[in-house]
């Protein structure tokens, strides 16, 4: 077993070696721009891209034409919303969220309030799913999009898709839905599922970075979108600029991968994780998972470890890569908004782990993890005062602290 | 984020870990911080009533690796001075002791407090016990 280990795969994946491969060609053989028509180097690239579509297609239940490349799921988050607010401004005003969906959704929301845009921010329950019928009720005459991930990046918890696009379509308002963490991890279908409008990133499945999609509905309804650069007129005139074709070729790879693999792998995944779980759950006590574990990805395991402090704690696993909710690890220097979104309370979030287990890791891995995990918390409970107290049955929560 | 080689060695081998009698009259307690900031120091000292000097001082910490080596150096730093001496003890001697980072400052504000906190919570302790003393006699 080789040190350190990386186990914080929803931060990014090492590129399948398959991958890397597949890509190799066109740096140097096959160099041409995609977008050139009239000689061979042009029609090769296009071709590539155009079996890169197809596999992305494929893999989440759309047609080619509705793919549109970018250069990542930030991007493609900032085309949908700020494309789609453009487009159908005449029609409404009101976009509606929630409060657990990653910086990309948000930050873009928040400057579409700036230009007028009324935006909702759902709240999650404890499980960290929102609620129906609080969706259904922030809807009005004037809502033109819904945006509502997947599975949250942290917790890792799947929102009904299929009963938010139900509503939407009922009171005829577009879906759209960050599914960078879900995508080759659980099935996607755009088609079953109800999405009209969708962000996916390669580098979260095993692809290269700097290279995502949005899949923008054709039909039932026909999405549109007005372009947020000016240029080339590239990508059905959605998003201009040169295709960026050995990262494309990889993310078609990593779909095809991915479709023929997702089924075995998740299984596998699942395993790891619950083992993982059962270890930290049967030689610690006072630990909470975060977020159901009901509507899950299989890989995702995000842990509370009650009167330690995440960072101390990221310091004496310092061979192991995973990352924390707690302050002092974010650049805010704010406990992770999402666990504070579930209102476990503060100190929960500074306890946190997440545990982003991938296709490289292997159960050795995962027992040497929940080993030095184990050992490494059972120390830091030694060291805090705040375990002492809980021991001699002091209520922390009625504690009158100094804050600072 | 990379630790200086004193934080690291004190997160290791934290010194003067432990906990002492906070009801005995010759022992101060302090507890600053809360839960919900992520960092809570208990610090405490244990004081000759004949010379006023700290004979032991013991933490626990919740909290990152930086608040934990800047209570375990104030532990060792305060063995041997005396109330009045400890009372001097600047969170600055503390930043440069440890080379903290800017981000990191706070953990050692932290530690001056307890320190502080600690000695307040002795001092209150001993004037208490002698205006007992005189009340009795």
């Amino acid at each position: 077993m080789k040190l350190p280990i990386y186990m914080d795969n929803h931060a990014t994946t090492r590129t399948d070696p398959r991958v890397f491969e597949a890509m190799t060609p066109y740096f140097m053989d096959v160099f041409g721009n995609a977008a050139s028509r009239n000689h061979s180097f042009g029609w090769e690239a296009e071709e590539a891209t155009e079996k890169a579509r197809k596999h992305i297609a494929d893999l989440i239940g759309a047609t080619p034409k509705e793919i549109v490349f970018t250069s990542g799921a930030t991007e493609s988050n900032n085309l949908a919303l700020k494309g789609i607010a453009e487009m159908y401004a005449e029609r409404g005003n009101h976009v509606i969220t929630q409060v657990t969906e990653h910086k990309a959704v948000l930050d873009t929301c928040k400057r579409l309030e700036k230009q007028g845009v009324r935006v909702t921010y759902l709240p999650v329950k404890q499980n960290g799913l929102i609620d129906l019928d609080q969706l259904r009720d922030a809807i009005t005459d004037k809502t033109i999009l819904i945006s509502i991930m997947y599975a949250n990046n942290e917790i890792g918890v799947v929102q009904p898709m299929k009963e938010i696009a139900k509503i939407a379509k009922e009171k005829g308002v577009l879906f759209h839905s960050d599914a960078v963490q879900a995508i080759g991890k659980i099935p996607v279908n755009v088609t079953s599922d109800g999405i009209d409008v969708l962000s996916l990133t390669a580098h979260k499945l095993y692809g290269p970075k700097g290279v995502g999609a949005l899949y923008v509905r054709r039909r039932n309804p026909r999405v549109q979108i007005t372009a947020q650069m000016d240029g080339g007129g590239h990508e059905r005139g959605m998003r201009s600029g040169t295709l960026n074709v050995p990262g494309i070729v990889g993310l078609g790879a990593a779909c095809d991968i991915a479709k023929q693999e997702m089924a075995q792998e998740s299984k596998r995944l699942s395993f790891l994780r619950d083992k993982l779980k059962d270890k930290l759950f049967r030689d610690l006590d006072e630990v909470y998972i975060n977020g159901t574990m009901e509507h899950r990805l299989p890989h995702n395991l995000n842990i509370s470890f009650a009167y330690v402090e995440g960072e101390s704690l990221l310091m004496g696993i310092n061979d192991i890569a995973v990352s924390s909710g707690s302050a002092c690890t974010s650049a805010t220097l704010e406990p992770s908004y999402v666990l504070k979104a579930l209102g476990a309370g503060d100190d929960l979030a500074h306890s946190s782990i997440r545990f982003g287990i991938g296709r490289f890791n292997t159960e050795d891995e995962v027992d040497y993890v929940g080993d030095k995990v184990v050992d490494v918390v059972k120390k830091l409970r030694e060291l805090s005062p705040l375990y002492e107290m809980a021991k001699e049955g002091v209520d922390l929560s009625k504690m009158v602290w100094t804050a600072h | 984020m990379a630790y200086s080689d004193k934080v690291l060695d004190h997160y290791n081998n934290p010194r003067n870990v432990g906990s002492m009698d906070k009801n005995s009259p010759d022992v101060g307690t302090g507890m600053v911080g809360a839960p919900e900031c992520g960092d809570v120091m208990k610090l405490q000292v244990k004081v000759d009533p004949q010379t006023g000097i700290i004979e032991d001082a013991k933490f626990k910490t919740f909290g990152c690796g930086s608040a934990i080596a800047s209570s375990s150096l104030a532990t060792e730093w305060l063995k041997g001075k005396t109330v009045d001496q400890a009372l001097e003890i600047k969170n600055t001697d503390i930043v440069s002791e440890l080379s903290l980072p800017p981000v990191k400052i706070h953990c050692s504000v932290l530690a001056e407090d307890a320190i502080k906190a600690a000695i307040g919570d002795y001092k209150k302790k001993n004037s208490v016990a002698t205006r007992e003393t005189v009340s009795v006699s």
